[in-house]
């Protein structure tokens, strides 16, 4: 692994949400997308004090109980600085593209705009800014990888692309897998109220992965992860699962908790 | 394994879930769904991009669709007036019962024995062929796949390709036990069969009933698409032509159907035309040798206009072309049946609780869905198909959920609207992960185990927050 390039960030606030999914299993992907920030010049800070941006009760239905959350997250993110980074497809379109109806109406309404306009997702954030460029390249790393492209991202959003620009950047050649845009069947709720359904979509792109001789797979949700490495495991399956957080911040899992703690 | 013909009817679950499991333990199904899905989705993009910019096309018919439903009952009567100048004459039906009893009145007066059918979801809409058949009349359904369905005493399970989850073995044993010889499954040979079967129906039917896939204003027309040539036969050939017409079914002009036809088959089955485009207005004329004496149609409300003007009336835009469906993830895995709706898929989602906004399996419908998005991103008309989905959870869920799903979803919003609650709960989530992966478990988390460990992620196990 080369030395860390600095660059592009000169030291202008950004503040990263973390999501409620990272925060319950897997809070070293808000660390690395920390740390990868922070290399990259940015004075990235996690936001104290949001909790989720509403979206399973929102999809379920709820829309009350998902208003009740999300101003909390509103409020916490009002408080921030810059651009708000999101390392999830799913939570940014959310706040991007529903809180102007879930707000609506609401005392909040004008904050949940302004934060919506603050937010990005994370590999949407990198390239827009032209950062590919600045990431630390690395060699040695032979896993051959494919990316899943998170429907929200993706449909939501419009990412998929930047993903690829930023693996190609660090030296991370993919193999493309013909279900990459298809739905891993995580979708929330769904994952748990269809259960063998949301495995079945889940069995397609993994047959599809072990097809195509990948054996790591990068995505911008943790959820849709949590989704494909969970029915992975079950099939014993040798498949590696990679936030694009993780796999950017260029460092192998224990390098990047040590600088995390070091912090 | 299939189900043979001779297999006793099989009682069908009330909810999604259940029938949806049992299509998942139907191998041969899944992989006649899947495969029969990647073909048409090949197609479409194929023949989308023989459009100098589908974009614009779509848009195009979109606003086409959309000025059509802002002025629908105008434009329907303009329609009739100029389809009846023609000879034609046209019923309207409030709903299901009074479709069936306008066709049963033209079928009594007319002393019919046999009705020969083109490929109608209108007439599933209304349960045509089981009141027909109740009042002595036959029925023989002339498109392949209806012909099929109805030998296997089935309903379609696709908008397009009724008979999609049907492999050629199927057919095998579904036409050697209607021919009482060995028939396939050469697929050569099993259409030969259809066709010389079906022959003499189109020539001793009293009635040829058929849909219409989009009638024009302007000249009193109903355009019918289809690639077998059944449905020219059915509207040409019997002395009585009963279309039946969902009444969102049409456009004002013929430049107007050019955009949706140039659409339709495209996205449907990845043609950039079908094989027949019957464009039909009136009966036979004075002096002419083809074409019925009579021709009816059926305008069926049945629930639409309750959606216009609303948040959901450009579902009633849909001009039934299956792309939903066929992109679908969760059809693709259970196939139409598993809807248990005349539509399935998403616009079956969609449109089910509309229609019928008191049943309750229409209302769950909304729940068949991931909401990855993938409808709405093939639609040629652009309907917003898992926005709507979404809304019609909002519509229905407070209502049909349980009171423990209620009290989950208010206990969850109250603890994670304070910082402590949220802090307390992650944690307690990330601590007891290894416990959850060990204890029984039953809801939400024994759902997940069922078919998934829960990750260890092991590597950020040993992190704590930043």
């Amino acid at each position: 692994m080369s030395g860390p390039r600095t660059g592009g960030g000169d030291s202008s606030p950004v503040t990263v949400f973390s999501t409620c999914t990272v925060d319950t299993v897997g809070p070293d992907v808000a660390t690395c997308t920390l740390n990868l920030l922070r290399r990259l010049g940015f004075d990235a800070r996690l936001v104290r004090g949001a909790t989720c941006c509403g979206q399973p009760a929102w999809n379920s239905g709820f829309g009350t109980e998902a208003r009740r959350v999300a101003r909390r997250t509103v409020k916490a993110l009002t408080r921030t600085e810059g651009p708000i980074i999101v390392p999830s497809g799913s939570c940014a379109t959310m706040i991007v593209h529903h809180w102007a109806e879930l707000f609506s109406g609401d005392r909040l309404a004008r904050s949940a705009a302004a934060v919506a306009d603050r937010t990005e997702e994370l590999s949407q954030f990198l390239d827009r800014r032209g950062l590919a460029d600045s990431l630390p390249e690395r060699t040695g790393d032979t896993a051959s990888t494919t990316v899943h492209d998170s429907c929200h991202g993706l449909r939501g959003l419009g990412i998929k692309g930047e993903s690829r620009r930023l693996l190609a950047a660090i030296g991370t050649p993919v193999t493309e897998c013909g279900t990459a845009e298809r739905c891993c069947g995580f979708g929330g709720t769904f994952s748990v109220k269809m259960p063998a359904v949301s495995a079945a979509m889940a069995d397609e792109k993994l047959d599809d992965m072990v097809a195509s001789g990948v054996s790591r797979v990068v995505g911008g949700d943790l959820s849709c992860l949590m989704q494909l490495e969970g029915r992975a495991r079950r099939r014993g399956l040798d498949l590696e699962f990679r936030h694009l957080a993780e796999v950017l911040d260029g460092a192998d899992p224990d390098q990047a908790a040590t600088e995390g703690d070091r912090r | 394994m299939t189900p043979t013909v001779d297999s006793p009817p099989v009682s069908v679950p009330v909810h999604f879930i259940d029938r949806a499991d049992r299509a998942l333990h139907d191998e041969q199904l899944r992989a006649a769904v899947r495969h029969a899905t990647d073909l048409l989705m090949k197609g479409r993009q194929v023949a989308l991009g023989g459009l100098e910019d589908s974009d614009v096309v779509r848009d195009e018919a979109r606003r086409i669709r959309s000025r059509v439903l802002s002025r629908l009952p105008d434009i329907l009567d303009r329609w009739a007036t100029n389809l009846e100048a023609r000879g034609g004459h046209v019923h309207w039906a409030t709903d299901a019962d009074e479709a069936v009893e306008i066709i049963l009145d033209i079928a009594r007066r007319r002393g019919a024995r046999l009705l020969v059918k083109g490929k109608s979801m209108a007439s599933e809409e209304i349960h045509l062929n089981s009141a027909l058949e109740a009042r002595g009349h036959e029925v023989v359904e002339t498109d392949l796949g209806e012909f099929i369905i109805q030998l296997a005493g089935e309903t379609p399970s696709h908008l397009i390709a009724p008979a999609i989850h049907k492999d050629r073995y199927d057919v095998e044993k579904l036409f050697t036990a209607d021919a009482g010889h060995h028939v396939g499954p050469d697929i050569t040979e099993e259409a030969g069969y259809a066709r010389r079967r079906l022959r003499s129906s189109f020539l001793e039917a009293d009635i040829g009933i058929s849909g219409v896939n989009c009638a024009v204003a302007e000249t009193g027309t109903i355009g019918l698409v289809e690639n077998e040539g059944n449905g020219r036969l059915c509207t040409s050939v019997p002395p009585v032509h009963i279309a039946i017409m969902g009444m969102e079914r049409i456009v004002e002009t013929w430049e107007d159907l050019d955009v949706i036809l140039s659409l339709l088959a495209r996205s449907a089955t990845g043609q950039p035309l079908s094989v027949y485009t019957n464009l039909i207005t009136g009966p036979k004329r004075p002096g002419e040798l083809d074409g019925p004496e009579e021709l009816h149609v059926v305008v069926l409300d049945n629930g639409r206009s309750a959606a216009l003007g609303t948040e959901y009336a450009e579902i009633l835009n849909c001009i039934r072309c299956g792309a939903c469906l066929n992109v679908c993830p969760v059809y693709r895995q259970v196939g139409g049946h598993a809807y248990d709706s005349v539509y399935g898929g998403p616009i079956g989602a969609v449109l089910t609780p509309l229609l019928n906004p008191a049943s309750p399996g229409g209302r769950e419908l909304p729940e068949a869905s991931s909401l990855c998005g993938a409808c709405a991103e093939v639609c040629p008309v652009r309907i917003p198909l898992d926005d709507m989905l979404l809304r019609l959870r909002h519509r229905d869920a407070r209502a049909d959920s349980s009171r423990m799903r209620r009290l989950g979803f208010s206990a969850w919003s109250w603890l994670w609207a304070t910082r402590p609650g949220y802090a307390l709960s992650t944690a307690a989530a990330r601590r007891s992960r290894g416990l959850a992966s060990r204890l029984p478990s039953r809801g939400w988390l024994g759902a997940w185990r069922e078919f998934r460990e829960i990750p260890p992620m092991g590597r950020r196990d040993r992190r704590s927050r930043p």
